[in-house]
């Protein structure tokens, strides 16, 4: 009986020490030297695996890092210039300094000022619907207000506003991955730069159609009548197509704009309460947190097959 | 008895999948009737696929019946010539059948001009006076295209490669939507034309073999045709056996000939070419009368229409003129679609006009029209069996929801021909062609960027 016991376990063991020797030996044999510092790079990043650096993930970043020489065109949106500049600092090379950026979203055609014209019954996607037609309402440029946007967002920084029918976005949360850009089939959302204390001006609007034609599809539609145009001072808001646009460089954040055009359709976000005149420009980039989590889980129920 | 029912299963037809809609072909039995003359009408100058028409006229301009008013402007395109007299108002964007706003040229009747209100009447010409090349030159100018729905540019199909060697033209008759006969009609009415027309293409393609295939429930027009037929011993009548979706080219072809069409090719690699009656009638038009294609034969129908009819209807007519002509909009209508309710496509709102492509107008009640909720897929297998291609239906849609779009064209989401026969028969109501249909356009992005 013991010397059973006494077999089994000095087999067990020499096999292991047999097995051992081979994995030493293999793995001396075939070792793929990779550099410590990849490790260490990957190790300062967000690991958030976005993708918005535009490598698949944390790790091939930190790879792309390492190899390139030149890597003052490489940025991390979501750890920003802090990060950054830890990298630049770790693999002494030079990083560019980037303004932060975050998203926003050009449509404010929310429900009671686009009314829907039609019904559409199949799958809620945008990508799938954009292909079948123009979208519930009159306005072909607008959101479809499907939701594809929230759905890809990884850092819980955007929820469907169930009032409105459009996707808003918490700015605190938002890490300008881009993946939202990517989503919307209509390019509504863009990456502006965030400012100090996230002071925005852009024009919430992506109708190209004619005045008329905009504005009867939406109450807020940017009709093109060039006003903000005439009145900035510093030439930066361009029209094109019956659409203005704020180039978000040129732009001094003087408000001008917003009091002339005629629809409400510039937005601007977090600037103090005007003295004088009261403000009417509803702030959809505002968000009271709590709501979050009970509308993003009852976006889209999945079907599974 | 046996006699009928042997001949019941000598019948004609694809081989794999198919379904049986209820075909409601209300207006089968009544003549098609001409529409009166819209006071404006907006020209899409996308109506083929392929290049859209160049706009050779401007704001104002006087154009003529028939007159070029957008320039086909490339090999595949086509010309697209003014269906009324009168003057253009506007070159300005539509919402047209796509659900977009695309470019129309808007032109305003003009009531005074004689040449609008003048029936025209073709007598029959039967003798072939022109070449091969003029023939050719006839189908390019005349801006004729595909009348079948898919609108493919005619004369693309007719400039044939020396390697290709077709021996057989194909006349789709079929019309397996349900709801329309437009074509049924056409044929019952214009079947020498059609006769003529398809010797026509004959002596253009030098081929000595023309099928018409007629599906089964048209046996009047199969009769007609027989009858027709008969001066010319080359061209032949199929009748086959009911089933959708027969009028596709590839299914056509396997349920004729026994032929079939490889995967990615055309009907000229198995040495075959198809028209559609409609293109036939519009090719002898263009060749024996110099008839440009500025209307079409247009199916008004739906359960619930006052008078649902077939109409001759001038392109680029807003379809509220259609409906008014056949009673106005019923109470309690849902959906307006343009084409069959298998293919067709719901539109927006009433101002979409009239294209080359618009074989049908159908009018749907709420209690009809209404999708029901998507369940979960209980793997009955139901899409497998009814689809003509061989393809996994539900396994394409589960890839495309999943994003897995290079699997999805692994599994040949390339192939679907988009018949709905998927959605038709899922018991779950599963949204499958919407979501293959939008696979299948990423598909084709990314092996346009493979490439």
């Amino acid at each position: 009986m013991a010397d059973s016991i006494l077999y089994s376990a000095l087999l067990l063991s020499s096999i292991g020490i047999v097995a051992a020797v081979i994995l030493y030996i293999v793995s001396k044999k075939f070792y793929v030297f990779e550099n410590p510092l990849i490790t260490k790079v990957e190790d300062i990043l967000p690991a958030a695996n976005c993708g918005g650096c535009g490598s698949p993930g944390c790790r091939a970043f930190a790879e792309k890092l390492v190899d390139s020489e030149d890597i003052s065109d490489l940025f991390c949106p979501v750890g920003g210039n802090d990060v950054m500049k830890l990298v630049a600092e770790l693999l002494g090379k030079e990083v560019a300094e980037k303004d932060p950026t975050v998203a926003v979203m050009r449509c404010q055609g929310s429900c009671d000022v686009r009314p829907k014209t039609t019904e559409y019954q199949g799958p809620r996607s945008c990508a799938i619907s954009s292909l079948v037609y123009g979208g519930e309402t009159d306005c072909q440029y607008g959101c479809l207000g499907d939701g594809d946007c929230v759905n890809v967002c990884k850092f819980d920084a955007m929820y469907m506003d169930e009032e409105t029918g459009l996707p808003v976005i918490i700015t605190d949360k938002c890490t300008s991955c881009g993946a939202c850009v990517e989503a919307c089939p209509r390019n509504i959302i863009e990456m502006r730069p965030k400012n100090k204390r996230d002071l925005k001006i852009f024009v919430g609007c992506m109708n190209e159609d004619k005045g008329g034609i905009a504005k009867k599809a939406c109450d807020v539609a940017c009709i093109g009548c060039s006003k903000c145009a005439d009145i900035c001072p510093k030439d930066a808001i361009t029209m094109h197509d019956n659409l203005a646009y704020i180039d978000p460089v040129l732009c001094t954040l003087c408000r001008k704009c917003v009091e002339v055009c005629p629809t409400h359709s510039i937005i601007e976000t977090n600037f103090p309460p005007k003295k004088v005149k009261k403000l009417k420009e509803e702030k959809p980039k505002e968000v009271i947190v709590p709501v979050i989590k009970i509308n993003v889980e009852s976006e889209n129920p999945k079907i599974d097959a | 008895m046996l006699n009928l029912k042997t001949q019941k299963l000598m019948l004609k037809t694809f081989p794999k999948g198919g379904i049986h809609p209820a075909e409601n072909k209300i207006t089968s039995s009544n003549d098609i009737k001409r529409m009166s003359i819209p006071k404006v009408v907006y020209v899409p100058v996308s109506q083929h696929i392929g290049i859209p028409s160049e706009i050779i006229v401007d704001r104002k301009d006087k154009v003529e019946i028939g007159q070029i008013i957008a320039k086909s402007s490339g090999f595949v395109s086509s010309n697209i010539h003014s269906p009324v007299a009168g003057t253009v108002t506007k070159l300005d964007k539509i919402i047209d059948s796509s659900g977009y706003k695309k470019q129309c040229i808007v032109i305003r009747t003009d009531p005074k001009n004689e040449s609008n209100f003048k029936i025209p009447e073709f007598p029959l010409v039967k003798e072939i006076t022109l070449s091969q090349k003029d023939i050719l030159q006839h189908i390019i100018d005349h801006g004729i295209v595909g009348l079948g729905g898919a609108t493919f540019p005619s004369h693309v199909k007719l400039d044939m490669k020396h390697d290709k060697h077709v021996d057989c033209l194909l006349i789709n008759g079929v019309e397996c939507e349900p709801y329309l006969t437009a074509d049924h009609r056409l044929m019952l009415e214009k079947a020498d034309e059609i006769i003529i027309g398809i010797q026509i293409l004959m002596q253009a393609l030098h081929i000595e073999k023309a099928v018409i295939g007629i599906e089964n429930n048209k046996k009047d027009a199969i009769e007609v045709l027989k009858k027709a037929t008969l001066v010319d011993d080359r061209i032949k009548v199929a009748a086959l056996k009911v089933k959708y979706p027969q009028g596709s080219e590839k299914q056509l072809i396997k349920a004729i000939l026994k032929r079939e069409v490889p995967k990615g090719g055309l009907p000229m690699d198995v040495g075959v070419i198809v028209h559609n009656v409609g293109t036939i009638f519009a090719i002898y038009q263009a060749v024996q009368h110099n008839q440009p294609l500025i209307e079409r034969v247009v199916t008004v129908t739906g359960k619930t229409v006052e008078s649902a009819s077939n109409f001759w209807v001038k392109i680029g007519t807003p379809i509220k003129d259609l409906i008014e002509e056949v009673g106005g909009l019923p109470e309690g209508t849902r959906k307006i679609v343009n084409g069959g309710p298998m293919m067709g496509k719901a539109i927006k709102n009433t101002d979409v006009p009239i294209t080359k492509g618009t074989s049908g107008i159908l009018v749907i009640s709420e209690e009809e029209a209404s999708r029901q909720e998507a369940k979960n897929c209980i793997r009955c297998g139901q899409c497998v069996f009814v689809c003509p291609m061989g393809l996994e239906p539900h396994l394409l849609m589960n890839l495309t929801e999943k994003g897995l779009y290079e699997r999805a064209g692994n599994e040949d989401i390339m192939t679907c021909i988009e018949c709905g026969s998927c959605s038709y028969v899922c018991p779950s109501h599963r949204p499958l062609l919407d979501y293959i249909r939008f696979g299948k356009s990423i598909v084709k992005n990314l092996n346009t960027t493979k490439n």
